[in-house]
């Protein structure tokens, strides 16, 4: 066992991949001299040399539409684009490129590449810097998405993600970077498609991704302690593959649903899950599904704006609670 | 120091505000830098501490109704196109007197009525944005110009090529004026751009000039014959204009970088050409302005930088309502 922060954790996550595949390569802007803006590729140039570890020129269509060439071609690429928000501006490989090329050729050509990137808000950068963008990846067919919470996540789902045959969005979250947590020595591989229990509980199910999973198990300690009500946090790991099963079993022991997203209102993931739930569970509810999400706005700059935009403990606290006393 | 761009009259009219405007960006980003340093500011900031004549000797020939568009490293090209220094502070220090109530920060700092459109956090996303606003200028047949502002980094974008073909075919009044500031980021242009930018442009046989732009004059001077020829129906040129960032690609950069990416001497090197400094040798030694002068003016400068630091920092913190408020335009406060 060692501490390690979640992006040192990136580092050892790519490390172990790269040392295991020689087909694994990497790219993205600035990673390889500088080791990333957010200090997460540290090394990795040192360790495999300039022609699997590349910096490349701001062309994000590059960079994605050669991940993809390679993908095909017998690489298994990870891309690294550096905010989630960049998306937009590589989409078509993201949307129509990436996910669809296995489909349309049925299944003559694969596309096993990582596209990692910096998603989420809390770091005052404004509107263009601090989206949450998981639901404009789960919307498309063809991709699996996968936001780790923990150290220990990055590196399982990361090596999970590289030997996935299919391409995979791996959402780390800007606002986690620094934190730190428990990795088991050794190489760590986990199974995409899986969510966890991190705290159990039999009043009701909060479920949360990324930098929500911190959020929503503080919220719940506070829940238990101040107001007796014992929910159990279930953190979703992968958006696709969905754990529904885990979802499922957990509101039939709590009877009661909360989502919480980072991501604007409409469309968020929870949406999804709730319709999920609604479809197959709906007789072991007690009460209505509550989404607690970001109002539906692009986010504000100023600190104490975004604060109040994203979901915070106390929010969670005050919605879960009004909820369960009706 | 080399003027031959210039073919203007160089009165001390046109010549002394050319300095007051680059001192007063300077000076704004300096207490900027310290703020940041300081632990006061929200969020980080990237500075254009060294490229200060590029913004100030093409914004010289500008009027309110003309537009530009600007990048992440947007706070020079704001003052230069005659932003408030109290405002944009504000903005940068999230408060709601704020040019944007602290709904954009420092990466989108924006005012409309001076025909600034935005700073922006996408590299490369004004240049388009600029078409546009050079488009509308067709349809209202005045002889107002847009003028993009952009890095060599968003140079790799293909919006570009996107942008200089329309801008071409359509004969638009805009001017493509990129900054060569020698890295994207932590890497050295020349490790992520193939060729010369400004041949780039040449393909579309369009006007185009490569200047100094540690040299105000020499912006100045192919700035101004750029947009008196998009301001007479003469159609897009390109700028490139060869400067240096003297500070970080942001101020955070050392606390996270795990090496430096350029030598020092490198920086002090082009220390040495610092643009100001080089403006003012020229100013005194042409006799337009004496050292108590331009005492004077630093002096005067100064006195704005603080009153608006002093402002930015004693506002109030931005609105709690904005959040939900400023959406869509029924919404607007
Ligand atoms: C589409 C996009 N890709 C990447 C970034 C991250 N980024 C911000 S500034 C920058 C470098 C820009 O270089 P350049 O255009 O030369 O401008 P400079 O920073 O030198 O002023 C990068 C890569 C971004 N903001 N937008």
């Amino acid at each position: 066992m060692a501490e390690l922060t979640y992006r040192d954790a990136v580092v050892r996550g790519i490390a172990q991949e790269m040392a295991r595949d020689p087909d694994v390569v990497f790219l993205g802007e600035d990673v390889a001299k500088a080791g990333g803006v957010f200090k997460a590729t540290v090394g990795l140039l040192e360790q495999f040399g300039p022609l699997r570890v590349r910096d490349t020129p701001i062309s994000e269509q590059a960079i994605l539409g050669a991940a993809m060439g390679a993908a095909m071609t017998g690489l298994k690429p990870i891309a690294e684009i550096m905010f989630s928000d960049f998306f937009a501006v590589c989409f078509d490989y993201i949307a129509n490129e990436i996910p669809k090329g296995r489909y349309m050729s049925n299944g003559q050509t694969k596309c096993p590449l990582v596209v990692r990137t910096g998603n989420g808000g809390g770091a005052r950068f404004g509107a263009q810097h601090s989206q949450s963008v998981e639901n404009w990846c789960m919307m498309i067919p063809g991709l699996k998405v996968v936001a780790p919470s923990t150290p220990r996540d990055v590196i399982g789902l990361l090596a999970a993600s590289v030997r996935d045959p299919d391409p995979v969005i791996f959402l780390e979250h800007k606002s986690l970077y620094a934190v730190k947590g428990e990795v088991p020595d050794g190489e760590i591989l986990d199974t995409l498609g899986t969510a966890s229990i991190v705290r159990p509980g039999k009043d009701a199910t909060i479920l949360a991704l990324a930098l929500m999973v911190p959020r929503a198990f503080a919220a719940a300690e506070k829940l238990k302690s101040e107001f007796g009500i014992d929910c159990e946090v279930i953190d979703v790991r992968s958006l696709v593959p969905l754990d529904t099963q885990a979802i499922l079993n957990s509101v039939a022991r709590t009877h009661r649903l909360f989502t919480v997203e980072e991501n604007p209102r409409l469309c968020g993931w929870g949406a999804e899950i709730v319709s999920i739930v609604a479809d197959e569970a709906f007789y072991e509810l007690d009460g209505p599904p509550v989404r607690i999400t970001t109002p539906h706005i692009p986010l504000p700059a100023a600190d104490i704006l975004e604060d109040l935009a994203l979901p915070s403990v106390d929010r969670i606290v005050d919605r879960v609670r009004r909820s369960m006393e009706n | 120091m080399k003027t031959d761009a210039r073919n203007f009259a160089a009165t001390k009219e046109v010549l002394v505000p050319l300095l007051r405007q680059m001192l007063l960006v300077r000076r704004v980003e300096e207490r900027l830098s310290a703020d940041f340093h300081a632990g006061k500011l929200p969020g980080g900031v990237h500075l254009y501490i060294g490229q200060e004549a590029v913004a100030v000797g093409v914004c010289a020939h500008l009027r309110d109704s003309d537009t530009i568009t600007s990048t992440h490293r947007g706070h020079g090209h704001f003052i230069a196109k005659g932003g408030s220094p109290r405002a944009m502070m504000a903005e940068i220090w999230g408060k709601r007197s704020g040019i944007c109530r602290g709904m954009g920060g420092s990466m989108h700092v924006a005012d409309v009525s001076k025909g600034i459109l935005g700073a922006n956090g996408i590299v490369a996303a004004g240049l388009a944005i600029t078409c546009g606003a050079a488009y509308a200028v067709t349809l209202d047949r005045s002889d107002r110009v847009a003028v993009a502002f952009f890095g060599d980094g968003a140079a790799n974008q293909g919006t570009l090529m996107e942008t200089l073909n329309v801008a071409t075919l359509w004969n638009l009044p805009m001017i493509f004026v990129c900054e060569n500031n020698r890295f994207s980021e932590f890497s050295p242009t020349s490790t992520v751009t193939a060729g010369d930018i400004v041949d780039r442009a040449r393909a579309f046989k369009i006007p185009c000039a490569s200047v100094d732009g540690n040299d105000v004059l020499a912006v100045h001077g192919a700035a101004g014959a750029a947009i008196e020829r998009a301001r007479k129906g003469g159609g897009p040129s390109f700028i490139e204009a060869h400067t240096y960032r003297l500070h970080g690609h942001l101020e955070a950069e050392k606390s996270f970088l795990k090496s430096a990416y350029r030598e020092s001497a490198e920086v002090e090197e082009w220390r040495g050409r610092d643009p100001i400094a080089l403006f003012k040798t020229y100013l005194r030694g042409e006799g337009i302005l004496d050292e108590r002068e331009v005492d004077a003016l630093e002096r005067e400068i100064a006195a704005i930088v603080e009153d608006a630091a002093q402002f930015a920092e004693a506002g109030e913190p931005a609105d709690p309502n904005l959040v939900f408020e400023v959406m869509f335009h029924e919404q607007r406060a």
